[in-house]
């Protein structure tokens, strides 16, 4: 009898709870979870505190700077919703009005001032940006003048990484400068929280373990993506991180080796997504020393003889690499940057051909015959494939009679040995570049440029044209489309008759999906969650 | 007893200082920290400003020296990767690793030792020579491989075998993470959810195996000694039963190594627990200094460093002050030592 009661008691409660669980339910939409595991962690939550790519792709879910790109790479208004060349030297942006940080804080053009001087701080890491402008001037509440140091025809092109943070609610948590790696805590606040007026918000943030983001409800734009929760984890094991996405337990898994497509195509539900990247891998070589370092020719250096570094060019089977190291996913190229890159030009993309026996001509021309030995710097843990496509150049280069002896090592001891802190400590080297503006004069003042002036920084090689190093002054400050592209178009010929440097080719995106979600790939390897749908 | 222990904490000393001078000697190979901190665009002079702040210029001994006096104040440092002191990370990561090194160290002790038991008492059995067989695979396949085969099987092929021979005979178990962990003070525990403790089974089991079958291995021997002494054959001619025999003389007598190796043991299962955290992005501080070493963010690296040695060192003054306990004749020995005085 008691027994009965409670039985009966406890079938109330239940249907109680059932009917609330009901009423709730029919309110709200079905509750779509995301998940998704890249190779790293997002390194900071400050937008201000590292310039790369993970790291600011990630923070675009959450701030917003004054201009966007959608998955195509097209440039749109963001927090600003127009802007014009008002002045040779000044761009001015009118703002979006109405926009909430989500704190609730209105966002108007005193964060965007306080923004450029956050970026100025010592910890900020977007001080590229900060060299851009060279003053930010209130006009009102919402317009603001960007004065730069000298005509600059690209500037929106080079702010969709510029995020604008709260000037309250900085000052409210004392992080008024950019998180910094030594020196007070200043910053260290916005290292683990976030507050920017993009489509989702930071519900729970456990740095290297789980990061989980929300729909921000109160955001100025239209989100069509059907997630209720994004929830990101880094996952350093390429196995695990496939195994994964294999077993279910996340929706999309980057980056995938290149060599697993084929599991994942044979996998149930789940297949690889590529496309190309708008990074160029490329060959440089030191043409500035009188000797090389490292090489068995004493006295002279075989790199300043164009004939050799053509000799090299024409010896490499580039479709081999495609096809046998890249499994036929990359974009062979003649040129220093990819297609989705301002300023590319497809008529100068045509490679010499391959040549082997015209190589060993310019090679014995140039007074090697029986060629020479030299050592080559690659990266093993950097790009896709890195290590084998030097092997793959080795072994090609050996027909020309070129012994290069690889040191293929980790990203950190590849970049501490080969850059301008060790003095270009290379003879022979492989590199990728993405061009952070996606302008050609990133390329051509970085990599192309002699190293001078504050140019040719990433130029590890010391090719060095005064010509090119002219053009991209120019090209720098010329504010007429045309004419730009006239002048971008000299300096690729120059370097590319030169043999300035080898371009390789486009390295692939390599993205695992997930059946059940649709996601956009941008040609630069950022992810944005307001794409996603699931199912 | 305590000027024992203050000794060996004084000696702990030592080999911390040691420990920290030759990781600091080897930093100098490991890489250049600044790439990894700054973007592509960052100047060189503003990459030398950075270098010069982080006083990475200094020679090993001055930077060395800079930690010490930095660290005898409590202070660790600043991750380069995270921007946040070092002992907050640690501290985050650590009960992640001692959770994970608990169970696997107790798998191993608790299937370890009957093992060893069964296959010293029944040498010619079917079940030890089983036993046997399969802790030969436990010792020589590396931790990462077995890491990964259980993924395979536990993770990726577990639904197509259920599927292929018609009943769920293979649970699937996640296979990275820890799974929904509760705070408790600083303490976060994955034992209190249903996800937390599945996360913990694959990365236990294979963190235990090699501890498993080394146990069982060495008690076996052990067991297999001591069963042919003479006073296992005296208490079996008084009549003890079997189980007084086993248990109570002869486990007892073979704990003295199995205490030694197991307490050494546990020390390696901490530190070495970042293989299989690797494996299993396993957020513990093994992962921490692996994530490390690929950034070069020496401050983590030392911090961690030094701690293990710690670790260590406290290790084998528990297992020291356990042969006290297991062992009536070193209390007894100095007994009599002190009655000579």
């Amino acid at each position: 009898m008691k027994m009965q009661r409670r039985t009966t008691l406890w079938t109330g409660l239940l249907a109680a709870a059932a009917g609330m669980a009901l009423a709730i339910g029919s309110g709200v939409a079905e509750a779509k979870t995301f998940k998704w595991a890249f190779q790293g962690d997002v390194q900071t939550m400050d937008p201000h505190g590292l310039f790369e790519t993970m790291t600011l792709g990630f923070q675009a879910n959450i701030y917003e700077g004054l201009v966007t790109r959608t998955p195509d790479l097209e440039l749109v208004p963001a927090l600003a919703t127009s802007w014009e060349n008002v002045k040779p030297d000044t761009w001015r942006f009118t703002l979006r009005k109405g926009v909430k940080f989500q704190n609730g804080n209105t966002f108007n053009a005193d964060d965007v001032i306080f923004s450029v001087e956050r970026i100025r701080s010592e910890g900020s890491d977007i001080k590229v940006v900060a060299g851009l402008i060279k003053d930010a001037v209130k006009v009102d509440d919402f317009t603001v003048d960007i004065v730069t140091p000298q005509p600059n025809p690209i500037l929106p092109l080079q702010l969709e990484i510029f995020y604008i943070m709260d000037k309250e609610w900085a000052e409210e948590h004392n992080t008024t400068e950019a998180t910094n790696v030594r020196g007070d805590d200043q910053g260290n606040h916005a290292n683990i929280n976030a507050n920017g007026t993009g489509p989702y918000m930071v519900k729970q943030r456990q740095p290297d373990v789980r990061t989980v983001l929300v729909p921000n409800p109160n955001w100025w734009g239209q989100n069509d993506s059907n997630i209720t929760e994004a929830v990101f984890t880094p996952i350093s094991q390429d196995a695990t991180r496939v195994a994964a996405l294999i077993s279910g337990d996340v929706h999309m898994a980057y980056p995938i080796p290149v060599q697993d497509w084929k599991r994942l195509e044979d996998a149930n539900g789940v297949s690889p997504l590529t496309g190309p990247e708008a990074r160029t891998i490329f060959l440089g070589f030191d043409q500035d020393r009188d000797e090389l370092l490292y090489s068995n020719i004493k006295g002279e250096n075989p790199f300043k003889d164009q004939r050799v570094r053509q000799a090299f060019y024409q010896a490499i089977d580039i479709e081999a690499i495609r096809k046998k190291v890249m499994r036929g996913a990359a974009t062979p190229s003649n040129l220093m940057v990819a297609p989705q890159i301002n300023g590319y030009n497809a008529a100068l993309n045509d490679r010499l051909p391959l040549d082997v026996e015209g190589a060993k001509a310019l090679m014995a021309e140039a007074g090697y015959p029986d060629g020479f030995e030299v050592t080559m710097d690659c990266p093993n843990d950097r790009y896709v494939n890195d290590e084998r496509i030097c092997q793959a150049v080795a072994s090609m280069l050996a027909r020309i009679g070129v012994k290069v002896d690889l040191l293929a090592q980790t990203k950190s001891k590849y970049f501490g040995k080969v850059l301008a802190q060790n003095d270009y400590d290379t003879s022979f080297y492989l590199l990728g570049w993405t061009p952070s503006t996606f302008d050609s004069h990133n390329p051509i003042s970085t990599l192309m440029s002699c190293r001078e002036d504050g140019k040719g920084a990433f130029n590890l090689g010391g090719y060095c044209n005064e010509r090119v190093t002219a053009l991209a002054d120019m090209i720098q400050t010329e504010t007429d489309q045309e004419k730009r592209q006239t002048l971008i178009n000299e300096a690729f010929k120059i370097h590319s008759e030169e043999v300035g440097h080898i371009p390789l080719h486009q390295q692939p995106l390599s993205w695992g999906v997930s059946d059940d979600a649709t996601v956009a790939q941008r040609a630069d390897n950022v992810f944005h969650l307001q794409y996603v749908t699931v199912k | 007893m305590i000027a024992f222990i203050v000794r060996r904490l004084l000696q702990s000393i030592l080999v911390m200082l040691a420990v920290g001078f030759i990781a600091f000697s080897l930093f100098t190979y490991v890489g250049d920290p600044i790439n990894n901190m700054v973007g592509q665009d960052t100047t060189l002079e503003q990459r030398q400003e950075l270098r010069e702040r982080l006083g990475l210029d200094d020679p090993f001994f001055v930077q060395y020296g800079r930690f010490l006096v930095n660290a005898v104040q409590g202070d660790f440092g600043l991750s380069y990767r995270h921007r946040r002191p070092v002992s907050e990370l640690i501290a985050e990561r650590m009960p992640a690793t001692l959770e994970l090194s608990f169970v696997a160290a107790v798998l191993a002790l608790f299937i370890g030792v009957p093992m060893g038991v069964y296959t010293g008492l029944h040498r010619r059995g079917f079940l030890s020579q089983v036993f046997l067989t399969v802790s030969l695979i436990g010792i020589s396949l590396p931790t990462f491989l077995i890491g990964i085969l259980l993924i395979l099987v536990f993770g990726v092929m577990s639904q197509d075998i259920n599927q292929a021979i018609g009943f769920s005979l293979l649970p699937q178990l996640p296979t990275f993470g820890r799974g929904e962990t509760t705070q408790i003070g600083w303490w976060s525990t994955g034992f209190l959810t249903q996800s937390g403790i599945l996360a913990l089974i694959l990365p236990s089991i294979t963190l235990a195996l090699f501890q498993m079958t080394l146990i069982m291995r060495l008690v076996r021997s052990e067991m297999l000694e001591v069963l042919r002494t003479d006073y296992i054959k005296f208490a079996r001619a008084r009549g003890l039963t079997n189980r007084a025999v086993n248990f109570g003389h002869a486990l007892k007598n073979t704990l003295v190594p199995v205490i030694t190796i197991t307490g050494l043991q546990l020390g390696s299962i901490i530190a070495f627990a970042l293989i299989t955290e690797q494996v299993f992005q396993w957020p513990g501080m093994g992962l921490l200094f692996i994530q490390a070493i690929n950034e070069v963010d020496i401050p983590v690296m030392a911090s961690y460093l030094i701690m293990i040695g710690f670790f260590f060192v406290v290790i084998n003054l528990i297992v020291d002050l356990l042969y006290y306990v297991v062992d009536p004749r070193l209390r007894a020995d100095k007994a009599v030592a002190g009655g000579h005085q």
